[in-house]
């Protein structure tokens, strides 16, 4: 898709603003459901399908599509808000989040429907393991399309995200790149309090990883990052991007008391018109 | 019904292995993940004539599950083997999210099922799989009564089923008795011995036991029909239910714990159905520990005796 002009940045900013106000629309429809971390995942997700993934939302299961595998799935909503937006279904659907037989179930639910979803995820810790097996399914075929997943800073404490990422360099899997959304922040406060993750970038490097760190609400930074991820020979790439949690409404930024809250219809109304 | 005969012990990993072989010549799709034990659950013969198609994932259970989930979503067909309380146990959230949620055809397969592990004792003699396997929604489970139906059960897995399966096997050689040309079908209850006066209903190693058991009772003129149980999910409600409403009364035989397994899975069927006395052999709520395999099963009670035990109490509350 798109190359990473001036032009092309300018655009994706208008992209992201769309899909924020989508996910805080959704969610007062919703009545629950994770707002801060669906907004600090906005630009990365922006990044990955309007300019860095090989995708056609007009045929959801095309094999050479790039793979996105969502493993924290509680931020489903941004990832509902990024694939409307490219065009997979109508925006409209995206007011039935987590209502009685819709195809936007609380957590992704694969079996119910909803064209791009890859995996059904929710538990914490798994999205990862997955990636591994597509980029090795995708070696074992001889097949040139990458795998992303994005995980949480929280989500890391997990023991079977160290699991995958051992194995992911053992197998040198350079078609894999996993994006942390290193927000700080998880439910019971910063992540340096609850269970620290520092140093991360050096726990990384130390299981084999080409890691990288950028500004996770900078598109210029995110998208080189990606670049150099596509030109390592031999390592899987991780990118550590820095960002706030409420990213793009200004009152809630770095609170972490939004993680899985959902604003009322009012408090959307004044989000709507912060939203940048 | 001809007896059955065994023609020498065979531990159904052996079966598993084989099968598992076959398989991988027949779908060149199959691919083996190996979480280190690869020689010790059977998965070692496909490991060296498809290196290509083995990945190993060293002692990392729960990364093995997530692999195989990604690999089905690829259009692989997976299986993974260790043993089964690791297999099934470590990695149950796995299991549910990444395989059963998504409703992804992978075969997992169980070893080292029940006390007949032996001297490894009671942390690696899996009791429980059966009980949480078969909660899962989407989950098949089969748990086959000898080497030669192992190997069938593999095959079938692979060819035959499409959503995640658990395969269950043991590790010491059993007697092997059932035909090398038996029809596998999933799902599908086995007819090993004719008789109206009870039903036994068995599942692995104990359907060799429940065998033994119906020819002791046969020469007090109690006729028992001996039902093995391969699949436990789907479980063959008309086989069941016929053979309540014909026999009267049930036996049920595992080498698992009580709660959860093949008895409760009958219970569930019965009690709806057609209530009749049922008794169960199996482990009451409790750990095994290390011995001989034989002596094992006599101490917690997994042998003929004990199924003819509670064979005449079954039959003794016909009616009341
Ligand atoms: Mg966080």
């Amino acid at each position: 898709m798109g190359s990473q002009t001036a032009n092309g940045v300018s655009s994706l900013t208008l992209k992201a603003r769309c899909i924020r106000q989508s996910v805080v629309r959704s969610l007062a429809a919703a009545g629950s459901g994770h707002l801060g971390g669906s907004m600090s995942s906005a630009d990365i997700l922006t990044a990955l399908y309007f300019s860095v993934m090989k995708h056609k939302p007009e045929d959801p299961f095309w094999a050479g599509r790039d793979r996105f595998i969502l493993s924290i799935g509680h931020i489903a909503p941004v990832l509902y808000a990024t694939l409307a937006e490219a065009g997979y279904f109508p925006k409209e659907e995206l007011l039935s989040l987590r209502k009685m037989g819709s195809r936007l179930q609380g957590h992704p639910g694969r079996d119910h429907g909803l064209p791009g979803m890859e995996l059904s995820a929710g538990s914490l810790g798994q999205g990862l393991s997955v990636a591994v097996g597509m980029a090795l399914a995708a070696r074992l075929d001889g097949l040139d399309y990458r795998v992303y997943c994005l995980n949480g800073d929280g989500e890391l404490q997990e023991g079977s995200i160290w699991e995958a990422a051992m194995s992911a360099s053992h197998y040198k899997l350079n078609n894999l790149t996993a994006i942390i959304d290193r927000n700080g922040l998880q439910i019971d406060g910063s992540t340096e309090t609850v269970m620290s993750l520092e140093p991360l970038k050096k726990k990384w490097e130390a299981f084999g990883w080409n890691a990288m760190e950028c500004d996770g609400h900078d598109f210029g930074s995110l998208l080189n990052a990606f670049k150099k991820a596509q030109q390592e020979a031999v390592r899987p790439s991780i990118i550590i991007a820095k960002t706030i949690m409420g990213k793009g409404i200004p009152s809630i930024e770095g609170d972490y008391r939004w993680h899985g809250k959902a604003p009322s219809k009012e408090q959307a109304e004044e989000m709507l018109k912060e939203v940048h | 019904m001809e007896r059955f005969i065994n023609r020498g012990n065979k531990a159904t990993k052996a079966g598993f292995g084989e099968g598992l072989l076959e398989a991988g010549i027949a779908n060149l799709n199959v691919i083996a993940i190996g979480a280190d034990i690869t020689a010790s659950v059977g998965v070692d013969l496909f490991a060296s004539k498809f290196p290509q198609r083995f990945i190993s994932l060293g002692i990392a259970e729960q990364n093995c599950v997530g692999v195989a989930a990604g690999l089905a979503l690829s259009g692989k067909i997976p299986v993974f083997a260790t043993y089964g309380v690791f297999s099934a146990l470590r990695t149950t959230d796995q299991v549910r999210i990444s395989l059963c949620y998504n409703n992804l055809h992978v075969v997992i397969g169980g070893a080292h099922a029940g006390v007949s592990v032996g001297p490894d004792g009671a942390t690696h003699q899996a009791l429980e799989d059966i009980a949480i396997m078969r909660v899962m929604p989407n989950m098949t489970v089969i748990s086959p009564c000898d080497a030669s139906q192992a190997r069938l059960a593999v095959i079938s897995s692979v060819e035959q089923c499409h959503g995640p399966v658990y395969i269950r096997f043991g590790r010491e050689a059993m007697p092997d008795f059932t035909s090398p040309l038996q029809e596998f079908i999933p799902g599908k209850a086995q007819l090993m011995h004719e008789g109206n006066d009870l039903a036994i209903i068995a599942t692995g190693h104990m359907t060799w036991e429940a065998l033994q058991a119906a020819y002791e009772l046969e020469k007090e003129g109690i006729h028992a029909r001996v039902l093995n149980i391969h699949t436990i999910k789907p479980i063959d409600e008309p086989a069941l239910i016929l053979a309540a409403r014909e026999c009267g009364a049930l036996v049920t035989a595992e080498e698992h714990q009580l709660a959860g397994g093949l008895g409760s899975a009958v219970s569930e069927v019965i009690s709806k159905n057609y209530p009749v006395p049922i008794e169960f052999v199996g482990m009451n709520d409790h750990f095994g520990e290390s011995g001989p395999p034989r002596e094992l099963m006599i101490k917690f009670g997994f042998t003929a005796e004990n199924i003819i035990i509670a064979a005449r109490k079954a039959m003794s509350r016909k009616g009341i």
